[in-house]
């Protein structure tokens, strides 16, 4: 299902390349150039309307690319959406589920989307049960879920296919600190088990307790990259924090 | 009362914005047009009606009659040929061709009524169709009339009640190429009344219901925020717009069909028993007709909601969407009030254009059209609808390719300019792109 599609990397999980997005005459995306490792976690951080957004739904393969490339595990994002989407997934900040349907019928019909075979489906849809862990509630309609549960239900929608590459944007909006805990450690996890993971989060300590790396964004450039502790040395700060509001100011 | 004040002003200025205006305006401006249609049928009504006769009797009570004729319609044919009448007839606009015969005048001082033959031409089927007949009707009235008070005065019969009706009628009517025998425009345009009625009504409630549900559906979509979601799956683009238009074409075939239960009862309370039928006049449709109605009406439903789909793509959210609905409204609504009134063919030009260019109109007109052979104007509409079906569903596939479904961008220029490619969607949606 999700891994086997993919063609053979080189070497990089994703590779992107002078990334320009415009829209209209506004340029949201300047250039930008990253890489990441297969099993790495990537922080994308920046001030509010800095390209984040933007660059990672491009990535995700429901913005067009204006110039530049995105390679995924050799994939080429702009030529192969659809190649693209059986190996990634795709958490955006404000997301929703079907508030109709129940949090197994939700899984559920996300899982049907990866597989045609019923016990496969069962099988991503029982995982999915699992990372969200709401119990009897998962009976019930999305509707009624505060937001914290429907945030732990589509973090488990967005991993339980064990995608190759999941793009997670502010991963932890509106969670407490008890949810947002055991997200974090659910999606290191996955991690640890294959999946590179592109996090976008306004959260810093969130992004220095998660990321192997981060590059700051701003005014559609990166402006900065490097590990929490290099960034951190080269800008004699105590923490990302500090990183960001020195390089942004 | 500061305070009541504050919160008019505030739910006032968020009640009358443009996107609310504009559908009444729009509104406005088609019942405006639609009175002035029917305000012209009452000026035609009120016009002497263009007639010919032919008296083959010459004398006596048929030469009063003909005076009364000609006193108040215009007679364009006075000749002995029904077919140079009718052709005469048809050729000025008119209406009727009355033919009294040569026993007319006999018949009548013999107490027996005096029999008028009727040859009505009729142009269309519509509700209004068969106004113009209403006043050859009176003329008709006034004959009988003029006649009766000659008999009265002459004391030529002691028939009190034969002297008060001493005129009777065998009527023909014309209508294209088919002549029916013994019926009248009136009772025509009242036998067909349930498809000229019914078909617009039940098509319009059907591409309302099923439209509305797909231009929300993309609303809730972006409402609910899973459209992002969605994209990103595994699923091709047309895959996810064949299963949007074919789960809305089953709700609102579902939903129309409730709807024309209810409609059957109502229109059926509202009829009127009559010994006549329509097969009697070879007004029926066969298997084929049935199967090309049924073509037409599943073609449209599935242009009307490849429209909807393009049109729900520029929704916001759910509330945007349901302003979105209302250019649909208004494209149903016109075919629906012109059709139910009169005949494609008897629409002046611009009309005509603009119902055939609706492709909501096709199946209102389909029923009628088969019923009188009219297979170019039904298969014409039918690929006419096709090719617009697919060209919109190219349309909703390739919007969907394209960031205009996440961006709503409708224009070339960025936040706070208007590039009008889009104009009037852009004037509902008081539409500014997000970043």
């Amino acid at each position: 299902m999700t891994n086997s599609d993919a063609k053979r990397s080189d070497g990089l999980a994703l590779e992107v390349s002078n990334l320009v997005k415009k829209y209209g005459e506004f340029t949201a995306l300047k250039g930008i150039s990253f890489g990441m490792k297969e099993g790495e976690v990537f922080g994308l951080i920046g001030p509010n309307g800095a390209g984040k957004t933007t660059a990672l739904r491009i990535i995700s393969t429901i913005l067009r690319i204006t110039s530049g490339s995105v390679r995924m595990f050799g994939i080429d994002v702009g030529r192969e959406p659809h190649e693209a989407r059986k190996i990634l997934s795709y958490l955006p900040e404000d997301a929703g589920a079907y508030k109709n349907l129940t949090g197994n019928e939700y899984l559920e019909f996300i899982a049907r989307f990866f597989s045609d075979d019923t016990e496969d489906v069962r099988k991503i849809t029982s995982k999915g049960v699992a990372i969200a862990s709401l119990g009897d509630r998962m009976n019930d309609k999305v509707d009624t879920y505060s937001k914290g549960m429907a945030r732990r239900l589509l973090v488990a929608r967005a991993l339980m296919i064990e995608p190759r590459v999941a793009i997670l944007d502010e991963l932890t909006s509106g969670l407490d600190v008890m949810n947002a805990q055991e997200i974090r450690r659910i999606v290191k996890d996955t991690s640890k088990r294959g999946t590179t993971v592109l996090l976008s989060s306004h959260n810093m300590l969130e992004v220095e307790l998660m990321c192997d790396r981060i590059a700051l964004i701003n005014d559609g450039l990166i402006v900065e990259m490097g590990t929490p502790m290099e960034l951190k040395e080269r800008h004699n700060a105590g923490n990302v924090e500090e990183v960001f509001t020195r390089v942004i100011r | 009362m500061n305070s009541t004040m504050n919160i008019l002003r505030k739910e006032i200025r968020e009640m009358l914005t443009k996107s609310t205006i504009l559908p009444v305006v729009l509104l406005a401006l088609l019942f405006g047009g639609m009175g002035s249609m029917i305000g012209g049928v009452e000026e035609q009504v009120s016009r002497p009606p263009i007639v010919g006769v032919i008296n083959n009797d010459g004398d006596g009570l048929s030469l009063l009659a003909e005076t009364t004729i000609s006193e108040r319609a215009e007679v364009v044919y006075d000749g002995s040929s029904v077919e140079e009448g009718i052709t005469a007839v048809d050729d000025a606009g008119g209406v009727a061709l009355l033919q009294i015969p040569d026993d007319f005048t006999e018949s009548i001082y013999n107490d027996e009524p005096g029999t008028i033959r009727i040859f009505w031409i009729m142009e269309g089927t519509g509700l209004l169709d068969s106004v113009p007949s209403s006043a050859v009707e009176n003329v008709l009235w006034y004959v009988n009339r003029d006649i009766s008070v000659q008999l009265i005065e002459m004391n030529s019969t002691a028939n009190a009640s034969f002297a008060l009706n001493p005129t009777a009628r065998d009527e023909t009517t014309i209508l294209g190429d088919r002549e029916m025998d013994g019926i009248s425009p009136g009772t025509i345009a009242s036998l067909l009344s349930p498809q000229s009625l019914m078909m617009p009504i039940v098509i319009m409630m059907l591409i309302m219901a099923a439209g509305g549900t797909v231009i929300s559906s993309m609303g809730m979509e972006k409402e609910n925020k899973t459209l992002e979601t969605l994209l990103t799956l595994p699923v091709k683009r047309g895959s996810i717009v064949t299963g949007k238009l074919a789960a809305s074409a089953v709700v609102g075939l579902l939903m129309a069909a409730i709807y024309m239960v209810g409609m059957s009862y109502y229109m059926g309370s509202l009829g009127t028993s009559s010994d006549l039928d329509l097969a009697q006049f070879d007004l029926t449709l066969s298997a084929i007709d049935y199967a090309i109605v049924g073509a037409s009406l599943f073609i449209t439903l599935l242009a009307a909601l490849a429209l909807c789909m393009v049109l729900g793509t520029f929704a916001k959210n759910y509330k945007s969407a349901q302003t979105l609905t209302m250019p649909i409204v208004i494209m149903a609504m016109v075919p629906m009030f012109l059709l139910m009134f009169k005949d494609f063919g008897t629409l002046p030009l611009p009309a005509q254009l603009l119902v055939f260019a609706i492709p909501f109109s096709h199946p209102m007109m389909a029923m009628r059209g088969l019923m009188f052979d009219d297979y170019a104007l039904v298969v014409g509409g039918l690929l006419y609808v096709s090719a617009f079906a697919i060209a919109m569903m190219a349309v909703t596939i390739w919007i969907f390719k394209t960031d205009r479904l996440l961006t709503g961008r409708i224009g070339k220029k960025v936040e706070g300019r208007r590039m009008g490619r889009f104009p009037i969607l852009e004037f509902l949606l008081g539409h500014r792109r997000d970043s």
